[in-house]
């Protein structure tokens, strides 16, 4: 063979490099998604725990809420869920799990061990809904407005420094 | 003052580094002796100078000094001092003073110990690493200054995360550090073997004890994070494939695969490009790891405050380091002759199947990981890759590296046999299946996948002892000696490395145990409520408040019970951190040899009672033993009395110690 062959390395290691180049520009916490001041994507996905009955967005007009997209396999969730668990006690903003890429049984599982802050919780089994709403990483939050609009999202487990700074502020300002 | 002072240093320190780089590597390959002899002084210096930075940064972090910005967002008045020295290194600038002061430790024990080295070798390595410490302390200084003034000062400071005030993660990150930075050693001899032109054995004989070491920390360092999510996150779990483990475990993979391939290159002079490959790539996934983490490219648990202008540096810097070293590799690597050659059935090619499957599981991991991030740049939709597919992929492809575990200490170098090798192993592998089908039974319920793991492990254990029994008798026999003697003989690396393959089996059956008989229960429980798990009979006795130096909280008070009759108290706790308002759980473990109780408080229910989740896990703590067996196994090896001879008779030592 060829010396050539010795530089396959450095190609597959430039290839990367193109890579990890974009991704920085794809920053997904630098970057504030598209979708934020539009419509929120509509969906119409079957609810943990009852059998047979399904919920689209719309149904969730007039009401300022807060969509979480979890999974039972993902890490981060946990750490964000007792704040959510907290959130729900001592606000009356409604919070709608969306359960991504998930088996049912597991999400069922995992709210009865950890804790069970949603008022509902949707299921997103092949994750089509979830491409809608851009879900990149899980967890993800999104503050819905009465008209149906996106107005706030989060990548990455909430903080209390984000309900306490982001979002408590703007469901006030969304109330007035 | 103080901030400034240490700001001071940090300048300074990359002044030198500037100019060791520059006069190492200039001398070194000019030949000027009087310039190479900058290069082991000035590691000294640069070390000094880091650490006198740092302490200034400890000193802020000890005496609340708020005005400074990282102490202000870190820390707090009301944390309890080993945790504000933690917090030293908690944040994202912290954390890389943490890693300079590493490196240029590192740098200041490769001139130290390593006097055999010829001078201008030496102040090659010592140039490389000069390089990368360039790159360091220039992101530290231009883009994560630790010093900076916060004006004016904050009243109190905003704590550190309460996940991180935690005795193991005061130590963690140090462990993690020591080892992704030590693995810029060998990667330093690397390069200053193919720009010298001498890769050879004892290049080789140079870099082992580096690896190993590096190695031994970094295993430490992972298990301690490990050991941190199971008890700290409150639910039990060890291992998340999260963006940032994996960050560490790549290059773990990589450096294991190192070094068995250095060991190849030293005892028969076979592997060298191969080798020299993977110390490059070792340490390109150690700052390949730094980037993901830094960047904030991959969103995780871990995730630091993130800033694109960071992301730019390292990204600069890592195609700069990576770049010019493969490109080296590329130029140098044809010119490298072939070692020994050796047959197919021999220990070589053992360690060659080995090496290839522990780098491709490194790539399957590396996949997964940025997988997500290729998908998205190419347009094709947004996707996560979670367990499934890490659990799919990566256990396949260690079963075999098991397998030959047990195969490849006993095999022959240059050539073996199958029917020699059979009549060794016949014994063990026996044993193994039997014991494998059996032990289930004692653990009462039998599965396949139980079945499995305990094969590995009791293979591994067993082939373990084969090794060193016939060992023991080849001594005995052929210098007279007694069975003690020969026992006493034996250098140390050779039972470092039964020790890291035991612990590896150790491993295993901690992780195939937990995943197959794990217990658990999620119950509410009002006082004097029961449940029992196992043998174990768990009663709340009493809740009551709790008040800690920044946090408020409830700890309850558990009897357990055996046969009716109280054996212990647990006191599982739900704190609040009152500064951050973030809600805690600090789990109650019962540590056992054969198993873990293991009680944390979930959530409050409005009529009094709590969520309580108790688990029975057991040999939970063998996955951690097994870390540590395997580490302690590096330092055994890194002890071995051969290295700290100045000066060996290399075909004298090439046939005395093959087996080790």
């Amino acid at each position: 063979m060829t010396a050539t062959r010795f530089l396959i390395p450095l190609f597959i290691f430039f290839g990367i490099t193109v890579f990890l180049w974009k991704g920085l520009s794809l920053n997904p916490k630098e970057v504030p998604s598209p979708l934020i001041g539009k419509a929120a994507p509509e969906f119409t996905l079957p609810i943990l725990n009852e059998f047979d009955a399904r919920l689209s967005n719309s149904d969730m007009e007039g009401e300022v809420w807060l969509l979480n997209v979890f999974a039972s396999w993902c890490g981060p969730c946990l750490v964000e869920h007792p704040i959510l668990v907290n959130f729900a006690k001592t606000s009356d903003i409604p919070i709608l799990g969306f359960n991504y890429k998930d088996k049912p049984q597991a999400a069922v599982q995992w709210l009865n061990r950890h804790g069970d802050p949603y008022e509902r919780v949707v299921l997103d089994i092949d994750g089509r809904v979830g491409l809608d709403y851009g879900v990149y990483g899980v967890p993800e939050t999104f503050l819905i407005d009465g008209r149906g609009f996106i107005r706030y999202k989060k990548i990455g487990p909430l903080t209390q420094a984000d309900v306490s700074e982001d979002i408590l502020p703007l469901i006030q300002e969304l109330r007035q | 003052m103080t901030p400034e002072i240490g700001h001071f240093a940090i300048i300074l320190a990359l002044c030198v580094a500037i100019a060791q780089a520059f006069f190492s590597l200039v001398g070194a390959t000019r030949g000027y002796v009087n310039w190479m002899a900058v290069s082991r002084p000035s590691a000294y210096v640069l070390f000094f100078l880091t650490a006198f930075g740092f302490c200034c940064l400890v000193v802020s972090f000890l005496t609340n000094d708020f005005s400074v910005l990282n102490v202000a967002s870190n820390s707090n008045s009301q944390l309890p001092w080993p945790y504000r020295l933690a917090a030293s290194w908690g944040s994202h600038e912290g954390s890389l003073l943490l890693w300079v002061l590493m490196l240029s430790g590192w740098m200041a024990a490769v001139a130290r110990f390593s006097k055999g080295v010829p001078k201008d070798m030496l102040s090659l390595i010592l140039g490389v690493m000069a390089i990368v410490a360039i790159g360091f302390y220039s992101f530290l200084l231009l883009t994560s200054n630790p010093f900076d003034r916060l004006l004016p000062p904050a009243m109190d400071g905003r704590d550190l995360n309460p996940l991180l005030q935690d005795p193991g993660m005061v130590i963690h990150p140090p462990m993690l550090y020591m080892g992704y930075v030590g693995f810029s050693v060998v990667f330093a001899f690397a390069i200053a073997a193919l720009i010298s032109g001498r890769l050879d054995t004892t290049w080789a004989r140079w870099s082992r004890p580096w690896t190993t070491i590096a190695w031994a920390f970094l295993t430490v360092g992972i298990a301690l994070g490990s050991w941190w999510a199971y008890y700290e996150l409150g639910w039990g779990g060890w291992w998340f494939w999260d963006p940032v483990e994996n960050a560490s475990f790549m290059p773990w993979l990589c450096g294991t695969a190192l070094m068995h391939s250095l060991l190849v290159t030293e005892k028969r002079g076979s592997f060298k490009i191969w080798t020299v490959l993977l110390a490059i790539i070792t340490f390109s996934l150690s700052l390949l790891g730094t980037f993901l983490v830094r960047s904030g490219v991959l969103t995780s648990v871990h995730a630091f405050a993130t800033d694109p202008e960071r992301g730019v540096f390292i990204l600069g810097f890592l195609v700069f380091v990576v770049g010019s070293s493969l490109l080296l590799f590329a130029w140098r690597a044809p010119k490298v002759g072939l070692g020994g050659r050796f047959s197919l059935i021999s220990r070589e090619s053992a360690l060659l199947a080995n090496n290839v499957l522990l780098v491709v599981a490194a790539a399957s991991v590396l996949l997964g990981t940025l997988y997500p991030l290729f998908l998205d740049a190419l347009g094709f939709g947004k996707i996560s890759v979670g367990p499934p597919y890490f659990d799919a992929v990566f256990v396949p492809i260690m079963v075999p590296a098991m397998f030959l575990m047990g195969i490849g200490p006993i095999a022959r170098w240059k050539k073996s046999s199958v029917p020699e090798l059979a009549v060794k192993l016949k014994w063990a592998f026996a044993i193994a299946v039997i014991s494998a089908l059996l032990m289930p039974f004692a653990m009462g319920d039998w599965s396949i996948l139980v079945s499995f793991g305990l094969l590995m492990a009791t293979w591994i254990a067993l082939a373990g002892l084969v090794n060193l029994w016939t060992r023991l008798k080849q001594m005995s026999s052929g210098e007279d000696r007694t069975l003690l003697g020969s026992f006493l003989a034996i250098p140390n690396a050779y039972y470092g490395m039964l020790f890291a393959h035991w612990g590896v089996a150790v491993f295993i059956v901690g992780v195939t145990l937990v995943n197959g008989y794990e217990v658990e229960k999620d119950v509410k429980m009002s006082l004097g409520n029961t449940v029992t798990i196992g043998e174990y009979t768990i009663r709340l006795d009493a809740l009551k408040d709790l008040k800690g130096p920044n946090y408020t909280g409830v700890e309850g008070s558990m009897a357990i019970l055996v046969d009716g009759k109280e054996v212990d108290r647990m006191f599982p706790q739900k704190r609040l951190y009152t500064v951050q308002q973030m809600p805690m759980t600090e789990a109650a473990i019962d540590t056992g040899f054969t198993r873990d109780l293991y009680i944390s408080l979930g959530e409050p229910l409005n009529d009094g009672s709590w969520v309580v989740r108790v688990y029975l896990k057991p040999f939970v703590d063998w996955i951690w033993g097994g870390a540590f067996l395997m580490a302690l196994g590096g330092v055994l090896a890194v002890s071995d009395r051969r290295y700290r001879r100045a000066s060996q008779d290399e075909e004298n030592r090439g046939e005395k110690t093959a087996s080790s």
